[in-house]
């Protein structure tokens, strides 16, 4: 019933033109927080009102054709087959029209393409499924994954209408000072991925071996919301992306805050279990959920199971060395931290979740390096 | 109904109707078939024909292949913008003027491909230099398993266009590097920039992305 | 009408084609007849329809509402990836053959296809390959999930299926060259003496020029899955970055093929409306050669206009701005094209059967695709629109509306003609308003969700898109049940339909516009033994 009223509801509201009670949903392509992003704006609806005006005029006519010169209006059928001058004449008018619409794109196009004489430079690089940013020249370098939130809700099945920014959330948002050009350069480590927020009015495809390049200048303090838009494999749809755009004086403590968060030795004294498991539920949801699944069960025939396998549930130290080298079908998670490996181990040996219960405990300490962390 | 019957019920339909191209065509008629079957000539034609058009077939998958050099060529025209790894050489090393009105910006970027258990990063992440003035930047690359492994950096240019104009004297990625078991290297990449770079850069940036190619070495 | 008799005392000195058809199952197998292997594409592409139609209801009814509710996301992207390749390969472009099968011997007065054997083949083809592809729904890992357009580096992820769906490609590859060469060759050189070139019926026009279409660009398609093969299995690095390669060079291949690839679907399409409209509207063709020269103008473009797919990719200034103007000069043919059967229709004295009906929802809503492809071809505008819900709308326009639909109307149009039974109008109708109803509702709000920045070929999304999510999927639940209503009619008229007797030229004075006409209804075995002489043609 409520699926139906919601339904109505769309539809009245969408035929009225007004907004739908349930979400701010848009009929029209957003306007933007740039300069470029108002002229691809302006762009949009000016090829968009070309091509109204045009079907008007032929559907117009097709429609008082249709309605006219029926035959059970009695209407006899002409045999004109061509005409020269009415031919010419459609010809040359779209042609004029083409022309007209191709000087303001090309001015949008180099505008876009103008680059140079940024005053910042973020390198973002695509990984399956999530995204990494490095403020160059400035040592911030974080990874930005699906918030916890929304990576629970969608894998376990429940109601996703109350969690807030459903699918549109991230644990690190990527955050730029308002007023500056910051320059983007685009790379991938695995597939092609394309970052796209559309408030700024552009996307661009991230290539693995490869860089791209783009820029913007937010005008406006605010947050501004976007997807991958290359399909990048299974977790395609949940690796969105989350700009906040502030004032410099608030970018720059916040660029302080967190690079003193990133240059801090992880804690790596002992934890009681509940600690331990709620820590290692973290790492899981960000690291291992997108193969392993949230059951532990893996997919059949791609990715294996955690539930019951000999490789989780065994000896410690093997466990550790393979997280932390990797195989060739699974990534080497050299990434984490002692204290974040100690957590997530003792979560997969022990989540009644994934269907393991060894019964022990993994502290940080027990954590011996295949190969030193420290760089 | 024969041939004659059928033309005249035809030739009836079609006299005196509004749409009234009648095309009757005595002079060919008979220069094709006097009889359903196809005759000799037609069937030579239509060898002939099927022949020309599988060439056809297989040349375009020829030009498929061919699109691959293409692409460079294309590339070191300038039009498609990719420095593709292999055409890297290194450059004599020439004196140039150094041009010290100008000051160009180089960022240096590091990526490793699929998490590989590496560590690699550009010792200096920044610099600015003249163009015609001669720099080393070091890259270290460290090898964090414990097996051998054979990795191979691979350049990228933004603007790809600057990338004519980055001359590399000595550089690592010109080809694969064996890394014993835990082992690090400082790699030195040594560059000019052309003074005759457009005015219109002042940045450059230079990406390496690290891919682990130690089993497709192994199997080779 | 005693046409078979007469043909047959006609025919004295070949009477190894003077016999009927087999008798039995084997008929099917061995038949080197065009109007069975087009029958039995027709049937084909209408199995595949529903087949690659189910696949829709499955990514429409998980799009249903926020939240995983059917499927897994690999799944998921295994079922958008399969709906595409079926829907192109198996259901598109096999009913445009068969429909060539059928008609173009009718249409240009030749007793069969110029290579009947290998019009066999390439059937049998046909069938292979596409049951090779579906056969990797069930292979360990899954069928492939990158995507139609099987973009490395994320196909060569793909489970064990990888070389099977490549060589399913080749095999298609294949098939569709023997077609294509066997429909020129029939084109070239089988026509009756009085059929000029520039006096063919539109639909062999826009036929002989897809055929050459597919040549060219069905062998670079191969070439290019070859290239993937051999990056995956035999350690080459065309588009493998660690060994030299580029994966953006992929992509300039295979939209080399595909940009033609999707005018191999509409090029004939065009040609089928262009042959019915004339009929319903009582008035000939407006500018048929100028028809013929924008088909052949669209096509010439199609080649070059490949790298539009790709404005986000990274592209230079200069290849951003020439692919962009290029792309906009496909509008002008286009639009003399719809501008004619706009002309076609004025002042005709009209009547909306079922096949008119769809042929002129065809123009309209083919137009509205048309015009969203105008706007994505401005590159910058593109930017914001690329990958996103507003091409799935824009592509589907100018292919559920536009090439279905028409398939529809000529399944209307001629089934009469190959059964002899006509089809029941009222049902024919329902379908109709049914279809071009529930059509606008499953695709129309693809535009806004595009533009409110949905992106495309993902199973779950953020909850402002819901709303309209959940009318696209309504939409499509009905837009797929009202399909159910042409397999009846199928089946229907097959056996004997309204139970009326059909004249031999179905539809009043269809025999002036086209040489189908002036035969007997239902079309005997063989037909045109003798070329005929005398041709209609609704130009000059």
């Amino acid at each position: 019933m409520k699926k139906i009223k919601q339904l109505f509801a769309g539809v009245t509201f969408a035929s009225l033109g007004l907004q739908s009670a349930q979400a701010d949903y848009t009929l029209n392509l957003m306007q933007g927080v740039t300069t470029v992003s108002h002229d691809i704006f302006d762009l949009h609806m000016l090829i968009l009102w070309v091509c109204v005006f045009i079907g008007i005029a032929v559907f117009g006519t097709m429609f008082y054709s249709m309605y006219h010169h029926r035959k059970s209006k009695g209407h006899k059928a002409a045999n004109f087959h061509e005409n020269t001058t009415v031919e010419i004449i459609w010809t040359i008018i779209p042609t004029l029209i083409l022309v007209a619409m191709a000087i303001p794109a090309t001015k949008t196009m180099l505008e876009l393409d103008n680059v140079q004489n940024s005053d910042m430079s973020i390198k973002v690089t695509g990984k399956q499924w999530y995204w990494d940013y490095e403020y160059l020249g400035t040592g911030v370098h974080f990874e930005s994954h699906l918030d916890a939130v929304s990576e629970k809700v969608h894998r376990d099945g429940s109601d996703p209408t109350r969690v807030p920014h459903y699918l549109l959330n991230v644990d690190n948002p990527l955050v730029v000072p308002v007023g500056k050009k910051i320059r983007f350069v685009f790379t991938a480590a695995d597939v092609i991925h394309s970052w796209w927020v559309p408030d700024l009015g552009w996307k661009k495809d991230a290539n693995p071996g490869f860089i791209n390049e783009a820029w913007t200048q937010v005008d406006k303090p605010g947050t501004y919301r976007g997807q991958c838009t290359e399909l990048c494999g299974r977790d395609h749809g949940f690796m969105p992306i989350v700009v906040i755009a502030m004032e410099q004086a608030d970018y720059d403590k916040w660029l302080q805050t967190t690079l003193a968060k990133q240059n801090e030795k992880p804690d790596l004294s002992d934890q009681n279990r509940q600690q331990l498991m709620t820590n290692g539920e973290a790492v899981y949801l960000k690291n291992c959920v997108a193969c392993h699944q949230i059951d532990g069960k893996g997919i059949n025939g791609t990715y294996p199971a955690l539930s019951g396998s000999a490789k989780v549930t065994g000896g410690i130290d093997p466990l550790i060395g393979f997280l932390q080298a990797g195989t060739s079908r699974m990534p080497a998670f050299a990434k984490l931290k002692d204290n974040e490996l100690a957590a997530v181990i003792t979560y997969i040996r022990n989540a009644p979740e994934l269907g393991n219960k060894v019964g022990d405990e993994i502290q940080p300490k027990a954590i011996t390096p295949v190969y030193d962390d420290d760089e | 109904m024969n041939r004659v019957e059928n033309d005249e019920k035809n030739k009836k339909y079609l006299n005196g109707s509004r749409i009234d191209c009648v095309c009757y065509d005595d002079l060919r008629y008979g220069g094709f078939a006097s009889d359903f079957t196809m005759n000799n000539e037609v069937a030579v034609k239509n060898k002939k024909l099927v022949r020309n058009l599988a060439i056809v077939a297989v040349a375009m998958f020829g030009f498929g292949y061919a699109l691959v050099p293409l692409y460079d060529v294309l590339c070191e025209w300038k039009w498609i913008e990719r420095d593709r790894p292999d055409a890297i050489k290194a450059i004599p090393e020439t004196a140039y003027e150094i041009d010290v009105n100008r000051n160009i910006k180089i960022e240096f970027l590091t990526t490793l491909n699929e998490n590989t258990p590496m560590i690699f990063r550009a010792e200096q992440t920044q610099i600015t230099v003249h163009p015609g003035e001669y720099h080393t930047v070091n890259f270290y690359a460290e090898n964090k398993t414990d097996k051998p492994m054979i990795a191979r950096a691979i350049p990228s240019f933004s603007p790809a266009l600057t990338s004519t104009y980055f001359e590399k004297v000595e550089c690592f990625c010109f080809s694969e590097q064996t890394f014993a078991p835990h082992e690090g290297k400082t790699m030195p990449m040594r560059f000019v920039i052309n003074p005759a770079l457009p005015y219109d850069y002042q940045t450059i940036t230079l990406s390496y992305t690290f891919f682990d190619n130690t089993q497709n070495a192994v199997k080779k | 009408m005693s046409a078979v008799t007469a043909e047959h005392a006609h025919d004295d000195h070949h009477d190894d084609h003077a016999h009927g058809p087999e008798k039995g199952w084997l008929r099917w197998i061995v038949t080197t007849n065009h109007k069975d292997i087009g029958t039995m594409y027709l049937l084909f592409a209408l199995a595949m329809f529903f087949v690659g139609g189910a696949m829709a209801m499955i990514i429409r009814a998980e799009l249903f509402e926020p939240g995983l509710q059917f499927v897994d996301p690999q799944f998921f992207n295994s079922m958008t990836t399969m709906h595409a390749l079926v829907m192109v390969f198996g259901a598109v472009m096999p009913a445009f053959v068969g429909l060539a099968n059928w008609m173009i011997p009718m249409m240009i007065g030749a007793p069969d296809m110029a290579l009947p054997r290998m019009n066999n083949m390439s059937f049998w083809m046909l069938v292979a390959g596409i049951l090779l592809i579906a056969s990797t729904l069930f292979m360990e890992g899954g069928a492939p999930a990158g995507g139609w357009t099987l973009y490395p580096p994320l196909v060569l992820q793909t489970g064990k299926a990888l070389p099977f769906a490549i060589f399913a490609v080749h095999l298609l590859g294949v098939s569709s060259i023997m077609g294509a060469i066997n429909i020129i060759a029939t084109i070239l050189n089988m026509r009756a003496p009085a059929m000029t070139l520039m006096k063919m019926p539109l639909f062999v026009w826009t036929w002989l020029i897809t055929g050459f279409l597919l040549i060219a660009i069905m062998p670079v398609f191969a070439g290019s899955v070859t290239m993937l093969l051999t990056d995956k299995f035999f350690h080459t690095s065309f588009f493998d970055a660690a060994g030299g390669g580029d994966p953006v060079l992929y992509q300039h291949i295979f939209w080399f093929f595909g940009h033609p690839e999707v005018y191999v679907m509409i090029l004939p399409t065009f040609g089928v409306a262009s042959t019915i409209i004339p009929v319903f509207a009582r008035k000939p063709l407006f500018g048929y050669s100028s028809m013929v020269y924008a088909t052949a103008a669209i096509a010439f473009l199609s080649f070059i206009v490949w790298a539009h797919h790709m404005f986000t990719v990274g592209l230079p200034i200069a290849g951003e701005l020439y692919f962009m103007y290029a792309t906009m000069l496909i509008a002008i043919p286009t639009g003399v094209k719809v501008f004619n059967w706009t002309a076609t229709m004025w002042k005709g004295s009209m009547t909306f059967e079922t096949p008119m009906l769809f042929s002129i929802a065809f123009v309209v809503l083919f137009t509205l695709g048309g015009f969203t492809g105008l706007m994505m071809s401005i590159a910058p505008v593109d930017f914001q629109y690329h990958d996103t819900y507003f091409i799935v709308a824009h592509f589907h326009y100018t292919l559920v509306p536009a090439s279905v639909f028409i398939l529809m109307a000529a399944g209307y149009y001629w089934m009469p003609k190959w059964t002899g039974h006509m089809y029941n109008e009222k049902i024919g109708q329902l379908h109709f308003w049914l279809s071009a109803i529930s059509v606008n509702i499953l695709f129309f709000p693809q535009h806004f969700l595009g533009l409110a920045g949905m992106p495309r070929r993902i199973p779950d999304y953020a909850i402002q898109f819901a709303d309209w999510n959940m009318i696209s999927s309504i939409g499509g639940f009905i837009f797929g049940a009202s399909q159910l209503l042409f397999l009846w009619i199928v089946i229907d008229t097959i056996k004997g339909g309204t139970g009326e007797k059909v004249s031999d030229e179905v539809w009043e004075d269809a025999h002036k516009h086209g040489l189908e006409w002036t035969l007997p209804s239902p079309v005997p075995y063989h037909t045109f033994s003798t070329p005929p002489t005398v041709i209609p043609c609704d130009h000059d």
